[in-house]
């Protein structure tokens, strides 16, 4: 097995490990940058460098061609079985990597709600099918309805449209007057309304329709039609895809793994991003819901902070503040109707993994015994889908994840556990 | 300006050779090749992917002998042997 | 109200004891600190099988088959129950001597069983490592889904009148009654201690020790095994009594998974893996069944095994408190012997004549119980 140190590792290259990476690279510090996608990026530079959109974008890689940062892809940490050592599976294989600090980057992923007929191909997350189609996964000439909630809609909406998509209709399931009130209150946020702006317009001939969400999707093998509710009343669509999400959770399985206190289901940091383990930092959607903006922002306040410059880091605290401000608003315009809870029968799957179905997990007391009586969260997934739901909609308080964190092959973990070859 | 020629490579799929976009994911490829659902839950439904991100494992297939490989995280390499409904 | 028994913990032992009473007409309350089925219980192989290193354990251990058996057919599907046998594997000539003798024993003893040379066990595994030089087969050994297995029983138990009620830790064992931690008290003529590696607890002194082993789970690789895998070399390795021990052990769920097994620590009793240890039963795994190596391992888990100082369980009365019963220390037995323990342990309570001899499991067989030494 391999084995080696490093000064700071950081995991995932998002914005926010990028711009972690960065910040600490630039004080001197010898960085791994560590991400179990192909290619780096996160969730919104998914395609990587190549298909970098903007200047922004472009400016964040080139943390990668830094003489003090080592990049490497398709990189799955697994376990922490001991203070300052992950296992990780790379493609050639396990091993073992020691660190001085840590810095956790791991994003985000969606926030998924069951209603009859989720699980048939053809429906996608919302951002799932933008990340799908950003790796190549074809949308053109598709007729596509997008449902859930916030400007991710229109986000995706903008590029399956740039690939020739036909999207039929943006369902948000926030009312008018709450969107309408967010959409005033970006004036504080000039940036971000220029975006916005410059979205709407290209998305023109799209209907936009407040309070409406996906009631049922039916399909023989695949999806075929939709019913949906907009604005109270009750009507179907035909289409291909659904891309269908209500927002983002935190990628928490890491910082539990190590020990990490968690506040409100994310990771939790002090003003320097300092979780509540000595030298482990987060920043990003890790430690909380917020976008790009202040996802970048936090990685340089960890990135400085981990490399021992706590006054630059200070000054950063306003800008992040300004992007949490913005997080906060966003995340009170988009909050979730309480009618999205009802969707699911009693015979509609919450486990996808093993097949489990709402009324079977009705009739347990915790998250614990549906897991030992009915499966739940036992499969693939280790809970990740189904585990968020069960609370929303049960109650169950979840539980740490346990290792792997990851399906990792025997193989690997004996070479990533196995005694350092002697030489 | 001349368009820019798209690099495709040879993939096996269930046995038959198709080419593919280099740099596209597995999952990608398949949807290509028209396969969008790529398993049989545990009590037989089809499944396409969901998350298009790692997370739901929804889109498991068999990659060169080696099962329960995610095809949304995987980029498609030259010769490589998927087996969908493994 | 007084019940006739109380019992305290909820797990496997407790929840055919209450089974067992509640079928015999006592009335039955099962007090359970967390969830029925939630400790050891849930963290086990569920491997049915009948182990022999002493006449004690077998007795035992065949009577508790023989229920399972016979009981097959009304186990819920969620039990999982699959008689897939058990491969005892031979690796040289002196352990199918092992087996031969095994063979030997068994067939005295009624119990079927078949020697596989080479190739019958290689058309019986295809996919063990070469270099195998036979096997002894026990068809009718079987595995389950415990906690299942343990929610069905006490589900049994209730439609019988038995009252369970869950997150109710007992904190204290009263003059013929408990008292909860939420300071209820309970009244009952006996008291049986069933609470796993929690029991000295409840009664200081008691001869348990956790034993700690670990598991790890894959995903689903139908037929890639076919039988309960153990080897011969097991015995010795698993049962010496101190240090730290792994073992091949791999079991072929009824998902399709494949559960690989085992370990045994004596002196760590956190619920944290040991990676290191971890590592060795899974290349020990690895190199018994080279396309293991390729499987992904979902999950890996401990578990506390209750263990006895002579690895038999107490079952039977304490010494010196009248009303008090022990029925733990099943170690890593419990499940195949929950059915025969709570059959042996319910006709002594009900003052009825056992099928089996009690006397091997009675806890008076060590000092520390054999007078007045325990005081709660
Ligand atoms: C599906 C999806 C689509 C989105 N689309 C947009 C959009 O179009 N526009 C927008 O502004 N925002 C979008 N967002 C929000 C987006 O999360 C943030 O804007 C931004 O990408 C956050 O940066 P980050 O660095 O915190 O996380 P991310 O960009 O998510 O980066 C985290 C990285 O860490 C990796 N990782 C996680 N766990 C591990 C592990 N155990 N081992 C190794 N690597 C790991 C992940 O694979 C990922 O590459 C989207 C979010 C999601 C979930
Ligand atoms: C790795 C491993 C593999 C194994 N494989 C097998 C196998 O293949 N075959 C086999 O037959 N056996 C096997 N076993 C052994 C088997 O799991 C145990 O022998 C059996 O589960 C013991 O059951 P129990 O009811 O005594 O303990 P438990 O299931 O632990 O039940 C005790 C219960 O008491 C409760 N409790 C504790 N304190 C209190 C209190 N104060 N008040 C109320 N309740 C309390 C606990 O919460 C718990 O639920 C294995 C064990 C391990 C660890
Ligand atoms: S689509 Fe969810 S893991 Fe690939």
């Amino acid at each position: 097995m391999t084995e080696a140190r490093f000064e700071l590792i950081v995991l995932g290259a998002g914005p926010a490990g990028l711009a972690a990476a960065k910040a600490a690279a630039d004080s001197g510090r010898e960085v791994l940058v560590l991400d179990d996608n192909p290619l780096p990026g996160g969730q919104i530079w998914r395609g990587g460098p190549d298909q970098a959109p903007n200047a922004r974008a472009r400016a964040a890689f080139s943390a990668l061609q830094h003489p003090r940062i080592a990049y490497r892809p398709g990189a799955r940490l697994f376990a922490a079985p001991g203070p300052g050592t992950l296992l990780v599976e790379l493609p050639e294989g396990g091993c073992r990597l020691g660190y001085g600090q840590l810095i956790l980057a791991t994003g985000a992923r969606e926030r998924f709600l069951p209603f009859p007929g989720w699980t048939l191909p053809g429906v996608f997350g919302l951002g799932g099918l933008q990340a799908l189609a950003k790796g190549g996964y074809p949308v053109a000439g598709k007729r596509i309805v997008l449902a859930g909630t916030g400007p991710l809609l229109l986000a995706v909406a903008d590029t399956l449209k740039a690939r020739g998509a036909r999207v039929l209709l943006l369902a948000e399931q926030a009312p008018l007057g709450r969107v309408a009130r967010f959409a005033a209150g970006l004036v504080r946020h000039p940036a971000k309304l220029a975006q916005a702006v410059a979205l709407k317009s290209r998305l023109l001939g799209i209907p936009y329709r407040c309070s409406s969400h996906v009631l049922e999707a039916s399909g023989r093998e695949r999806l075929e039609r939709l019913r949906l509710s907009w604005g109270g009343e009750e009507g179907f669509i035909d289409c291909d895809y659904l891309g269908c999400a209500f927002g983002l959770l935190p990628n928490t399985e890491t910082g539990q793994l190590l020990g990490c206190t968690l506040a409100a289901g994310a990771v939790a940091v002090d003003d320097y991003q300092q979780t509540s383990r000595p030298g482990v930092y987060a920043a990003g959607e890790a430690c909380g819901i917020g976008g790009v903006d202040k996802a970048q922002i936090e990685g340089r306040i960890a990135g400085l902070a981990a490399a021992g410059r706590p006054e630059e880091a200070r000054r950063l605290f306003p800008a992040r503040a300004h992007a949490r401000d913005f997080a906060d608003r966003l995340a009170e315009a988009f909050r979730l109707e309480p009618a999205l809870l009802r969707l699911a029968r009693p015979d509609t799957l919450i486990c996808r993994c093993e097949d489990v179905p709402l009324q079977a997990l009705q009739s347990c007391s915790s998250w614990r015994e549906a897991k030992l009586l009915t499966r739940c969260g036992m499969g693939a997934c280790q809970g990740r889908t189904c585990g968020p739901m069960a609370e929303t909609l049960l109650g169950f308080e979840p539980r740490g994840s346990r290792p792997p964190l990851q399906p990792v092959s025997l193989e690997t973990l004996v070479s990533a556990l196995s005694p350092t070859d002697p030489r | 300006m001349p368009e820019a020629v798209i690099a495709e490579l040879p993939i096996r799929l269930n046995g038959e050779t198709v080419r593919v976009p280099a740099g596209i994911t597995v999952a990608a490829a398949l949807a290509l090749a028209g396969q969008q659902a790529l398993r049989l839950s545990v009590k037989g439904a089809p499944r396409g992917p969901l998350c298009g991100m790692g997370v739901c494992f929804e889109c498991r297939v068999t990659i060169d002998g080696r099962r329960h490989e995610r095809a949304c995280q995987r980029l498609v390499a030259d010769q490589m042997e998927i087996l969908t409904h493994d | 109200m007084q019940y006739d028994v109380i019992i305290v913990g909820g797990g496997i032992i407790a929840a055919a004891l209450a089974e067992s009473l509640a079928l015999a007409g006592a009335s039955v309350l099962v007090l359970e600190a967390q969830n029925a089925g939630a400790g050891v219980s849930a963290a086990g192989m569920g491997h049915l099988v009948v182990l022999d290193d002493n006449p004690a354990e077998l007795a035992l251990a065949r009577d508790g088959l023989e229920r399972w058996q016979r009981r097959r057919a009304v186990l819920p599907a969620g039990a999982e129950y699959r008689e897939c046998g058990t491969l005892w594997l031979a690796r040289d000539g002196e352990e199918l001597a092992e087996a031969e003798r095994k063979q030997a024993r068994n067939r005295t003893l009624g119990l079927d069983c078949k020697l596989l040379g080479r190739a019958a066990l290689y058309a019986a595994e295809p996919n063990l490592a070469p270099g195998f030089a036979g096997g002894l087969l026990r068809p009718d050994e079987a595995v389950l889904y415990p906690p299942a297995a343990c929610s069905w029983l006490l589900a049994n138990a209730q439609a019988l009148g038995a009252r369970l009620l869950e997150h109710c830790p007992v904190a204290e064992l009263a003059e013929g009654g408990v008292r909860c931690a939420d300071g209820r008290e309970f009244r009952a003529r006996a008291v049986v201690l069933a609470a796993g590696t929690a029991s000295p607890e409840l009664l200081p002194g008691l001869p348990l020790k956790p034993r700690k082993g670990q598991l790890a789970i894959t995903e689903r690789y139908p037929d890639l095994v076919r039988h309960q895998l153990v080897e011969l070399g097991y015995i010795k390795r698993a049962h010496a009594a101190t240090g730290d021990s792994v073992a091949f052990n791999v079991q072929p769920r009824a998902t399709g998974q494949i559960l690989i097994g085992s370990s045994r620590e004596n002196e760590d009793t956190g619920a944290e893996l040991n990676w290191p240890l971890l590592g060795e039963m899974l290349e020990l795994a690895g190199s018994m069944l080279p396309a293991l190596r390729q499987c992904r391992i979902l999950r890996a888990w401990t578990g506390l095994r209750p263990a006895t100082p002579d690895g038999l369980p107490l079952l039977g009365p304490v010494p010196g408190r009248t009303g008090l019963w022990l029925a733990t220390g099943h170690e890593g037995l419990g499940i195949t012997t929950a059915l025969s323990s709570a059959a042996l342990l319910a006709a002594q309570i009900l003052g009825r004549k056992p099928e089996l001899d009690p006397a091997p499991y009675w806890p008076q067989r060590f000092h520390q119980l054999s007078g007045s030494a325990l005081h709660a």
